[in-house]
């Protein structure tokens, strides 16, 4: 398809595509052959029984992605996927799980003791909890019920779309368009659930809203779409992720997570990210190229906080479009990358209203003989008065062979702007390590305790006991990494 | 407590600094060893506290019944051995209270003792912070980092008194520290000495040695210890150098 497209050739297609496939097909297999084009998108839509605003939204970013080309300007090397290859619907529940607690791999299960686990919910991790499900329910059902009674939306996405189309419309890509990026776009096409949070006007949401309490629901797919939407005034603290070892058969992960921060709103969105990085030899792991972005209307605010230690090939720029005035967007994040794993991850910061502020601080650290950058975007437009910006990225190498690198851009178009860079590079102390062991500390866990010092700025911007898990993945992420 | 026979080590590069060092160290005992610059003082503490650069080629160290030169640096510590650092390092966003609970943690854990509980903890980190009349708001700050010269050395010996240690030594305490915070640092380890428990101090001036009367008075030269002797020795250092040894000797 080209760009030339029209609508009108849209609905002539979609009255085909009607007649061809119709809406009420009784599928029997739950997953659909290999390939993407217009009829796989049709059929992914059709299967969940989506309205057609949705489809076609669905076509339009297919169509887009079309005529994209796969990005190459990140600091990363990995064999570019085949995207015919791949099978683009897989229904909830059909994700492969352990027969028994016995077949789990023991070294997954010592690291999950690691941190500090339950049994219980090592079991529902792993999928093989017997009892627990009863338990969940129960805990999710009294959650539910107590945000209801608050007006707080928080369900999957498919359930959004069908109980709540009007929002869901309403938001849905105005932050992350479709012809964003290669990837965006694909996941726009191609997504099959995700999580929908509205908290309603001068709502206090009073709770941490944690995709834990609905992961039985729909589980973690690889387009995952999350749309979380802070009514006027409102509050809301949203984790993201787990910090057990999520093992994934799906190699390419493109998720796309939107945010709305209305007029004196407040989101602080935290995610902790510890997919499988591959092995020590760099064979597997996942792909995770994920658009993240956020837009502020007057005095909002966004706060995105992220420990990532996963993935094989992580590109990943949570951003912040500051449109309102007063508005304030900030970033701080941990990028650990060992063994074979490559990092490209920053923040963009967008200053269109006056008097806006953000922050940007990024750590990252490199271990093994892999490579991590900070990629970051400050851009300051005409319309910005008085904007600032302070942005902070430091490197820590613990092995020789490992890399670290910072590619910081800034645009400033307005002349009342104060912005602020700084970045340092530097190497874990032997010194600092041979203190610690003199103490009766050893060596992995003085570089824990190091590694978790440098990190403090960003750790103790998340939610305590996120920031204890957090903390017990960054040691156990960094054994045997020293030299 | 401490038997040192024949000690040789070299660094790295292979240039050997201590050259056959006797030394016998006793529960209750203060041991002080000074020598000239390049003597191999700090070489001697760093061997014994398993820093790494170091290869010992002959003799053996006996701490307490327990092969020391076997022994990893941090099971060296969880042994009971504790050296205050000639220059303390700094952990940034590491809290001196969190990294002292570690390491107590550990070395309890070693030796298979229930972990203290924080209010324990916490009055243990204020009596020994009193000792060393430590601000208590140094206590809660990153380990070092913003600590004048005399914090980082009065931090050290804070943490002495908080891990209580078999064996002390004490690297160069008393460098960089005026009369007052000397005073503080001395008494601070003349109240930490009992007679389960022994110091070697590390110093190139005899007049730490007035705060902490020793037992024994080393000189080292040349990685050997040439001559020991009791407090008097030190004064004699003072007032002639280290030459007339050396003379005393070739006689």
């Amino acid at each position: 398809m080209s760009n030339t497209y029209t609508e009108e050739d849209l609905a002539k297609n979609l009255q085909e595509q009607e007649y061809k496939y119709g809406f009420t097909s009784d599928f029997k297999s739950d997953t659909i052959p290999v390939g993407l084009n217009e009829d796989v998108i049709r059929l992914i839509s059709s299967k969940k029984e989506e309205p057609l605003w949705l489809l076609e939204k669905r076509l339009q970013a297919y169509r887009a992605w079309t005529t994209m080309v796969e990005p190459d300007w990140a600091h990363v090397n990995y064999p570019k996927p085949d995207f015919q290859a791949i099978s683009y619907y897989s229904a909830p529940g059909q994700t492969k799980k352990y027969e028994s607690w016995d077949d789990v791999d023991p070294e997954m299960k010592e690291t999950m003791k690691k941190l500090g686990i339950s049994m219980e919910e090592q079991q529902r991790l792993t999928g093989t909890a017997v009892d627990f499900v009863v338990d969940s329910v129960s805990v999710a059902t009294s959650f539910k019920k107590k945000l209801g009674e608050l007006g707080i939306i928080f369900c999957s996405f498919s359930e959004a779309v069908e109980n709540h189309p009007e929002l869901v419309k309403k938001y849905m890509g105005t932050v992350v368009p479709h012809t964003d990026n290669f990837y965006a776009a694909l996941n726009s096409a191609v997504f099959t659930d995700g999580s929908f949070c509205y908290i309603p006007k001068g709502v206090r949401c009073p709770m941490e809203l944690s995709t834990y309490f609905r992961i039985n629901e729909g589980g973690t797919g690889q387009f995952e779409r999350t749309l979380v939407v802070a009514d006027e005034g409102s509050y809301v603290s949203y984790l993201e992720g787990c910090t057990a070892p999520m093992r994934d058969e799906n190699q390419l992960h493109a998720a796309v997570v939107e945010l709305v921060s209305l007029d004196n709103a407040e989101i602080k969105y935290s995610t902790v990210q510890n997919w499988y990085p591959g092995d020590k030899n760099g064979v597997g792991g996942v792909f995770n190229f994920v658009t993240k972005r956020g837009l502020c209307e007057k005095n909002a605010k966004i706060s995105w906080t992220q420990v990532e230690t996963g993935s094989a090939v992580t590109w990943k720029y949570p951003s912040c479009i500051l449109k309102g005035d007063n508005s304030i967007g900030e970033f701080y994040s941990v990028a650990v990358t060992n063994h074979f794993q490559q990092a490209d991850t920053g923040s963009k910061m967008i200053h269109l209203g006056k008097n806006t502020s953000s922050t940007i601080i990024s750590k990252g650290i490199s271990a093994g003989q892999s490579q991590n950058a900070y990629r970051g975007l400050v851009q300051i437009h005409a319309s910005a008065d008085n904007a600032r910006n302070r942005s902070e990225c430091d490197s820590l190498l613990l092995s020789d062979r490992s890399g670290a690198h910072t590619f910081p851009y800034i645009e400033c178009k307005n002349s009342t702007a104060k912005i602020e860079h700084e970045a340092t590079t530097s190497k874990i102390g032997e010194d600092q390590i041979f203190y610690c062991q003199q103490r009766g500390i050893d060596s992995e866990k003085a570089i824990g305790l190091i590694v978790n010092g440098y990190c403090k700025e960003v750790l103790n911007h998340m939610p305590m006991e996120f920031a204890v898990e957090a903390q017990k993945l960054l040691e156990i992420s960094l054994e045997n990494s020293v030299g | 407590m401490l038997t040192i026979k024949n000690l040789h080590a070299s660094v790295e590069e292979g240039q050997e600094i201590l050259k056959g060092l006797n030394l016998e160290v006793k529960a209750g005992e203060v041991h002080a060893i000074m020598g000239p610059n390049g003597s191999g003082k700090s070489t001697l503490a760093s061997v014994l506290a398993g820093k790494d650069g170091y290869e010992v080629t002959e003799g053996s160290v006996d701490f307490d019944g327990v092969d020391l030169l076997d022994l990893e640096a941090e099971d060296r510590a969880k042994e009971g051995m504790f050296l205050a650092f000639q220059y303390p390092v700094e952990i940034p966003g590491v809290s001196n209270v969190n990294f002292l609970r570690t390491a107590m943690n550990e070395i309890r854990e070693y030796r298979n003792e229930d972990k203290m509980s924080a209010k324990d903890f916490l009055a243990k980190v204020k009596e020994a912070s009193n000792l060393v009349e430590l601000d208590n708001k140094l206590a809660s700050r990153a380990v070092n980092v913003g600590f004048s010269g005399g914090e980082k050395k009065r931090n050290e010996i804070f943490q002495m008194a908080m891990l209580e240690p078999k064996l002390a030594i004490l690297d160069e305490t008393d460098s960089g520290l005026d009369i007052d915070a000397l005073r503080i640092v001395s008494e601070g380890v003349n109240k930490l000495r009992s007679k389960d428990n022994a110091v070697i101090l590390i110093t190139h001036y005899q007049r730490l040695l007035e705060y902490i009367k020793p037992d024994f008075v080393h000189v080292l030269s040349a990685g050997k210890i040439i001559k020991t002797g009791g407090k008097e020795l030190a004064l004699e250092l003072e007032e002639k150098g280290y030459d007339w040894i050396n003379e005393e000797i070739a006689q």
